[in-house]
């Protein structure tokens, strides 16, 4: 029973790690259609900016982990804002031209990171809350698990708030259904192309921060990782469905745990398994739209 | 005909996906009643509307009050003043009829009131999902979308395709009041409906415009009407004509 417990909590935290960055690659796959390779790298700068600013103020403090998470949203969003306004904008509906930007963008930030931070993986430490256990039925879960999870469902909660409640909101509900409607209601949808940048990038920056916490390491492989598996989730939940997104973060990264521990190390395999599974059965995803 | 013109098109041509659907397209029209875009199935009536709001690759010059509108984004051409009903309605599946109407609302003074008198029924409806709305109560929707904006033309395609006889009637109702906010291009292929509220035609074929005059003129010469549509007049006792009812007036241009 504990270990059922431990292996679905310790599921649901890397469900909320996926989650945060796969909100972000759903959310620009359904407004721009873009497919979004360099989101590993914003959560990757995302985490090395909380190291850096937790270590200033003191990495071991409440204040230091604070400042430092915000440090990585902020950072997140500004690479993000930017690669849409310096890259991406001068490539939409060219697909091909935008893989090769955003895969070769995820390189050369990655290169940029190993210059900077070396290859190895740096250990991170946090609050001692952070390493310690909480012992729930039996089950020693670590206490960053809970972190990622009321992280993730905070970040749910204000994304779908902002989408229901804002104007921009609006135009980007909108603008996932039928984009050249938008602008012909005499809307500029490219300035909301910029804004759904740096939320996504925001949310990635946030999971870095996390995901170091998670792994206790950051290391120039934290983005590459974490992507496959966002977007193996963003593919199963519906590309541009953020619900779709949620739910499926959950279900693949419990898959994962609970294979990974009863049939040894299969978990990955079980998750590349999935996905098969739902293109053959249901190729637009767990709650993704028929295209129009 | 009238000096004023609110549009003035000048060898337009367009093309989708590399493919040419506009050829040489040169149309104008007046400041006030309603001007109907008409011709055979896929002769590119729409593309003609799409490429006017720049919504599909153009050239050639347009002129919107005089000024030129040939290298304007969408949004910013909408913006100017014109509203935009599309074939097949295109409202947002998604989101609510209240939603739809909000984000249509360009500026702070929008024409609710007309919206209300107009469409009831979507007062009613404004919490509804407009995926979930009929055909009929969609396209009042996209209506409503347009009209609800101060308007210096309007540009509607095809607002009665596939909509029972009643609704076909409300719709040309909507059109004859928006008809006096606004002037109107218009395309559509119930003849009944275009006499009723037409008062100039432009027939397209090929590519290109093809015959430019009154609508009764062009109506009531069976000859012409073959020819450029392939179809017979609107006989008086045919079905079409039974759609329209008393509401819809032929539109005069204000004295
Ligand atoms: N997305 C597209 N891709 C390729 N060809 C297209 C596309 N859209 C339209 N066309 C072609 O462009 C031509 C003009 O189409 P358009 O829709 O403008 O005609 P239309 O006059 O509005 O026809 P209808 O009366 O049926 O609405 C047609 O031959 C059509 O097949
Ligand atoms: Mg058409």
């Amino acid at each position: 029973m504990s270990t059922v417990l431990l292996l679905a909590i310790t599921g649901l935290g890397l469900g909320a790690l996926y989650f945060l960055v796969a909100s972000g690659l759903s959310l620009i796959y359904g407004l721009m259609g873009v497919l979004n390779f360099a989101h590993g790298a914003f959560l990757m700068f995302g985490g090395y900016a909380g190291y850096e600013v937790s270590r200033l103020i003191g990495a071991t403090t409440w204040p230091g982990f604070a400042v430092g998470a915000l440090a990585g949203v902020l950072t997140g969003a500004a690479i993000a804002a930017l690669t849409e306004l310096l890259l991406v904008r001068r490539l939409y509906e060219r697909h091909i031209e935008q893989v090769l930007v955003t895969v070769g963008l995820a390189l050369a930030l990655g290169a940029l990171a190993s210059g900077v931070w070396g290859t190895d993986a740096i250990i991170i430490t946090g609050p001692d809350w952070m390493s310690e256990v909480t012992v729930i039925l039996g089950a020693r879960v670590p206490n960053n698990r809970f972190l990622a999870i009321i992280a993730a469902v905070a970040v749910l909660a204000g994304i779908v708030l902002f989408l229901k409640f804002t104007r921009y909101g609006l135009i980007i509900r909108a603008g996932v259904e039928n984009r050249s409607m938008v602008t012909a209601l005499g809307i500029d949808v490219r300035k909301s192309f910029t804004l759904v940048f740096a939320v996504g990038g925001a949310a990635a920056g946030l999971g870095g921060v996390l995901a170091s916490q998670y792994y206790t390491i950051v290391s120039p492989h934290l983005g590459p990782s974490l992507l496959i598996f966002a977007f193996i989730v963003t593919v199963i939940g519906g590309l541009g469905s953020l619900t779709g997104a949620a739910i499926a973060s959950v279900l693949v990264a419990m898959l994962q745990q609970f294979v990974n521990y009863y049939v040894f190390g299969l978990g990955e395999f079980a998750v590349v398994l999935a996905l098969a599974l739902v293109l053959l059965i249901r190729p637009r995803g767990l709650m993704g739209r028929v295209a129009a | 005909m009238s000096p004023e013109l609110i549009l003035s098109v000048r060898n337009l041509s367009a093309s989708i996906a590399g493919q040419q659907v506009v050829e040489d397209v040169s149309l104008d029209v007046p400041a006030t009643g309603v001007t109907a875009l008409l011709g055979r199935n896929g002769v590119g009536k729409t593309s003609t509307i799409k490429a006017i709001l720049g919504l599909i690759p153009r050239r050639g010059e347009i002129l919107l009050d005089g000024v030129g509108i040939d290298r304007e984004p969408t949004h910013r051409i909408v913006q100017r003043g014109v509203g935009y009903v599309p074939e097949d309605r295109e409202v947002f599946a998604g989101l609510t009829v209240a939603e739809n109407l909000k984000l249509a609302q360009r500026g702070p003074d929008a024409h609710w009131d007309v919206v209300e008198t107009l469409f009831p029924d979507l007062v009613q409806r404004s919490a509804q999902l407009a995926g979930t709305l009929s055909g009929g109560q969609q396209q009042m929707v996209s209506l409503a979308r347009a009209l609800l904006n101060p308007n210096r033309l309007l540009l509607v395609d095809e607002p009665t395709k596939g909509l029972a006889p009643k609704i076909v009637g409300e719709v040309a109702d909507a059109l004859v009041r928006a008809a006096e906010l606004a002037p109107i291009l218009l395309v559509e292929q119930n003849l009944a409906v275009v006499r009723a509220l037409a008062r100039d035609v432009v027939v397209v074929s090929g590519g290109r415009v093809v015959h430019t005059g009154p609508a009764a003129e062009f109506l009531d010469d069976p000859d012409l009407v073959r020819r450029h549509l392939g179809v017979h007049g609107d006989a008086p006792e045919s079905a079409a004509a039974g759609a329209v009812p008393d509401g819809a007036h032929p539109t005069e241009a204000p004295a």
